[in-house]
């Protein structure tokens, strides 16, 4: 099992990088991009097969930060891709990700509707 | 015939606004930021890294405990976003509290509930999708990409 202070590790560098490319691109790159941008080079990152020992060394450092997100998404098309081809490529990145994605919009559904913004 | 002058005016202008806004805005705390993003996004990570272990302790494969583990982080970030107390931390942690995919509930629940007022179907059921569209647009694109070359190779 990945050592605790290993995911607190890597995950706090790659937020320490996101937190480095606002700050020193203000106010070019908002929140948005970052997320955005971090799905989109994890998972090129993992698709060139250079995410996943990341993974192994860090665990929840790396799957967790949003580039872990794209990990996923790349994992699924490719596997998807070996079996079912042309259809596993359209469908693996989304069926290796629904459960995160149908989390979001439901608790996010739920938790917009439940609470009101405070200020 | 006196668009050049005014094209220097403008410049000029521009560039005595630009000294004075640098002056005035105050020095950005880079050193703090980074602080804060390193500890609050570790901090992040290792909780999901604890919840992942205990999972797998009981017994879910890796790939099940992960989706699960996501699952619960988006939960409590959703939950904490609804009781305003995430944005008090991101105000502070920047990045840390943005890069884990507990700021991509975040900006979902945030961005959702400013249009209440909208209402609960083209309001709150559109605008969730203000932060969520983009990032799933370009997730869905890149993977269909990376599973076609792939399949091509």
């Amino acid at each position: 099992m990945v050592p605790l202070y290993m995911s607190f590790f890597v995950g706090g560098i790659l937020c320490l990088i996101g937190q480095m490319i606002m700050d020193f691109t203000k106010p070019k790159i908002t929140p948005g991009h970052i997320l955005v941008g971090y799905i989109t080079i994890g998972a090129i990152i993992s698709g060139l097969g250079l995410y996943q020992p990341l993974v192994d060394i860090a665990g929840a450092g790396a799957t967790v930060p949003l580039s872990g997100f794209g990990h996923l998404l790349a994992q699924g098309a490719i596997e998807a891709a070996d079996k079912r081809g042309v259809l596993g490529a359209f469908s693996g990145g989304v069926e290796a990700t629904a459960a995160g994605i149908t989390a979001a919009i439901v608790f996010g559904y739920v938790a917009a509707v439940l609470f009101n913004p405070k200020s | 015939m006196n668009m050049p002058q005014n094209e220097g005016l403008k410049n000029a202008e521009k560039a005595e606004y630009d000294s004075m806004v640098s002056q005035i805005s105050p020095k950005p705390t880079y050193l703090k930021n980074f602080l804060w993003a390193f500890v609050i996004g570790g901090l992040i990570c290792m909780t999901g890294q604890i919840i992942l272990n205990s999972l797998i302790k009981s017994g879910m494969d890796l790939k099940a405990a992960g989706s699960m583990t996501s699952v619960i982080l988006i939960f409590l970030a959703a939950l904490f976003t609804g009781l305003g107390l995430y944005d008090e931390l991101a105000k502070k942690a920047g990045a840390g509290t943005i890069v884990p995919i507990t700021g991509f509930a975040n900006a979902i629940v945030a961005s959702a509930m400013e249009f209440k007022r909208e209402g609960y179907i083209f309001g709150v059921g559109a605008r969730i999708f203000t932060v969520a569209g983009p990032t799933l647009v370009f997730g869905f694109v890149i993977s269909v990409i990376i599973g076609l070359i792939k399949f091509l190779i």
